[in-house]
């Protein structure tokens, strides 16, 4: 089942033209690894992916659905995580992370949050304001995400590992893996090296004037 | 009904249209301008109450018009941008601001001198006056927005959404400031009286208005090529029209920089 | 509903834990007003007659500095992104948002405004009128101003732009509200006035909340 393709998809940003002509398909259980050196498009083609931006041309089908006219069913099923964390500064992990859930239609209560945040390491740190946290805790407080919303079924990460320390990768490897095998997709961008035991296509973006 | 329009969209027939268009334009309009100006400056009679100081009309009545059709004429463009995703529509949009811009300066100018004479003061708080002034703010606002951002494609729609609701605001705006004048006017202020022209002044300045839109459509589709030009220079079809005419090869010639 | 709800709570709680920010505007309103007597000189007569228009321009100005506060943060630390991939639809969560801001910071500034009323020589009946336009013309000014913070939370230097933007869109409203103060000075009816003002409260809550949306829409693209 294919979950995510792109059809001729090209992008311009500024006078740049990013990438054109880009053409995949991400099926249930599968990995898109994106990889090219900084400035190439990576974190513009996701954001095209999520729907944020739009292609000068070609298009993202989600389920063989154009994105924007199914956009309500593939924001339900799409945990997207950005280069920036999308947790306010001032507000607790819980507050965050409550607040995220009733935006997303997530069902999780409080004491699940609470698991979460435990399995993340995040014990005790759970009231305190996120701009108070360190930058790996953070960035696991923002992962948290993928363990709550449970009805997802395509990822979109933006280099998930940076920040995080060793057993902060090994944690996101595992729970990746563990969604392939669920039959999720995941698109991902990341400098870091995926785990050897994760099979993936793998999307090379060139560096264009 | 728009079927006829929709070829347009793509820039390099746009550019072609208005290559066809504007000798048409710029001649008649140039050639009417002197007309106008000649007729209105030179032949037509003075007035019997202002003299010949009325004859800034000849100017500042055409200018006054044209700035509010400016205005629509940017916002429909505006409109269509936003609606269809028409990117030309966001170049005629941009190409149209600064010549409303000046056009309502040019008005305002005019407004202010020909003040000096009839009430005896460089600025009146005129009801009109006033309203140019604000449609003045509402072009630089505009222009602001679009030249803050570097992206050319979110630039138009930021602007598109300010001039749309700049039109909205237009009629508001027009009416409060009226009401606001006639609320604060003191009797002093002579009134330019509707019917009262004759027909001998009234044709040289039909005429003016005339000219002068067809100067602003002339500098417009001169804007419009030139924006679309600013956009496009990396497609093959400017290089190759540039190359065409032996300008400035050298800087253009890099064809794999991305043929969009 | 629950979504409302909870960006409503989420609202009030970082409106309270940056309570120093939303003072600002606050004082900068009783300071500029403050201005006027030192500028003009204290005779009654004259703070009555400038009185109206001066706290008009001062909640506009001020308004206008608060304004940026609506969607900055959430742009920077990309909770703004998360809001528009949450599958609700982005005018209503945009106008919850204004709602929240308005009740939080421009709020204060109308209870603040017996105070003023008392430091200009406002009668009676001026006051009630000027306080029947402040509510009625304060949430046009949230209103259209989320629009043009939406259109330039991504820019870099959004805040003079904001008011050479705004301040235009934002004369009609001055015009009609201060006259509606100066026709109660004059124990004249000001209804009128007031209906216009809450027709344009009626026409910016329509219109509004799909332009912010499509503003936040192009600043994130």
């Amino acid at each position: 089942m294919v979950v995510l393709s792109a059809h001729n998809l090209s992008l311009v940003k500024g006078e740049r033209l990013l990438f054109e002509q880009i053409n995949f398909s991400v099926n249930a259980g599968n990995l898109l690894y994106i990889t090219g050196p900084n400035g190439a498009g990576k974190t513009s083609l996701l954001r095209t992916l999520c729907g944020f931006s739009q292609g000068e041309h070609g298009e993202v089908r989600f389920l063989q659905q154009n994105i924007q006219d199914c956009a309500p069913l593939f924001q339900q099923k799409l945990v997207y995580f950005g280069h920036k964390a999308g947790l306010n500064a001032q507000l607790s992990a819980l507050e965050n992370l409550v607040f995220w859930c009733r935006l997303h239609a997530v069902a999780a209560q409080e004491t699940d949050i609470y698991a979460v945040l435990a399995d993340l390491n995040l014990l005790g740190l759970e009231d305190i304001a996120v701009s108070k946290l360190s930058a790996g805790q953070q960035r696991r407080v923002a992962l948290a995400r993928l363990w709550l919303k449970q009805q997802a079924n395509l990822w979109i990460l933006d280099e998930p590992f940076t920040a995080l320390d060793k057993q902060g990768i090994a944690l996101l490897n595992t729970k990746m893996l563990a969604f392939l095998n669920a039959g999720g997709a995941i698109v991902t961008t990341s400098h870091q090296a995926l785990s050897p035991q994760q099979k993936y296509q793998e999307l090379h973006l060139e560096y264009r004037w | 009904m728009w079927k006829w329009l929709h070829p347009y969209a793509k820039t390099e027939r746009c550019y072609a249209l208005c290559q066809r268009l504007l000798p048409w334009f710029s001649v008649l309009g140039l050639v009417s301008l002197v007309i106008g100006c000649v007729w209105g400056l030179a032949f037509a009679p003075s007035d019997y109450q202002q003299g010949d100081s009325y004859r800034i009309i000849f100017i500042h009545v055409p200018s006054a018009i044209l700035s509010k059709a400016m205005y629509s004429g940017m916002a429909a463009a505006a409109f269509i941008g936003l609606v269809w995703q028409v990117k030309t529509a966001f170049m005629a949009m941009i190409a149209m601001a600064p010549i409303g811009a000046m056009v309502t300066f040019v008005s305002l100018i005019t407004g202010a001198a020909w003040g000096k004479p009839m009430w005896g003061t460089w600025w009146e708080w005129d009801a009109r006056l006033t309203s140019q002034l604000i449609l003045l703010f509402l072009f630089l606002g505009v222009i602001a927005l679009y030249k803050s951002f570097n992206d050319v494609q979110q630039a138009g729609k930021a602007a598109g959404v300010m001039a749309l609701v700049g039109i909205i605001n237009l009629p508001i705006i027009h009416y409060s400031v009226e009401w606001w004048n006639t609320l604060h006017q003191g009797a002093t202020i002579l009134k330019m009286g509707k019917p009262s022209m004759p027909p001998d002044m009234l044709q040289p300045l039909l005429f003016c208005i005339v000219s002068w839109m067809l100067v602003c459509a002339a500098i417009f589709l001169l804007a419009l090529q030139n924006e679309i030009l600013r956009r496009d220079i990396r497609r093959p079809w400017v290089i190759h029209l540039v190359k065409g005419k032996n300008i400035g090869t050298a800087q253009l010639g890099s064809t794999s920089r991305g043929q969009i | 509903m629950s979504a409302i709800r909870a960006l409503l709570y989420r609202e009030f709680a970082l409106a309270y834990r940056q309570r120093s920010e939303l003072l600002q505007p606050l004082i900068f309103f009783v300071m500029v007003i403050s201005l006027f007597p030192l500028a003009v000189g204290p005779a009654p007569q004259t703070l009555q007659m400038i009185g109206p228009g001066v706290i008009w321009v001062a909640a506009i100005l001020s308004s206008l500095m608060g304004l940026e506060r609506m969607f900055r943060d959430d742009y920077h630390d990309g909770s703004l992104e998360q809001l528009l991939i949450s599958s609700r639809s982005l005018s209503l969560l945009s106008l919850t948002k204004v709602l929240a801001h308005w009740l939080s910071s421009i709020v204060p500034l109308i209870v603040l405004s017996p105070l003023l009323a008392l430091f200009l020589h406002l009668s009676v009946e001026m006051y009630w009128a000027l306080l029947a336009t402040l509510l009625l013309g304060t949430p046009v000014i949230s209103l259209v101003g989320a629009i043009a913070v939406g259109l330039t939370v991504g820019l870099s230097r959004g805040g003079v732009l904001l008011a050479l933007l705004l301040v235009p869109v934002f004369i009609p409203l001055l015009i009609f509200a201060t006259s509606a103060v100066n026709a109660a000075a004059m124990q004249l009816p000001y209804t009128g006035h007031l209906a216009i003002i809450a027709a344009m409260l009626l026409l910016a809550l329509a219109l509004a909340p799909f332009a912010i949306a499509y503003a936040l829409r192009v600043s994130l693209s």
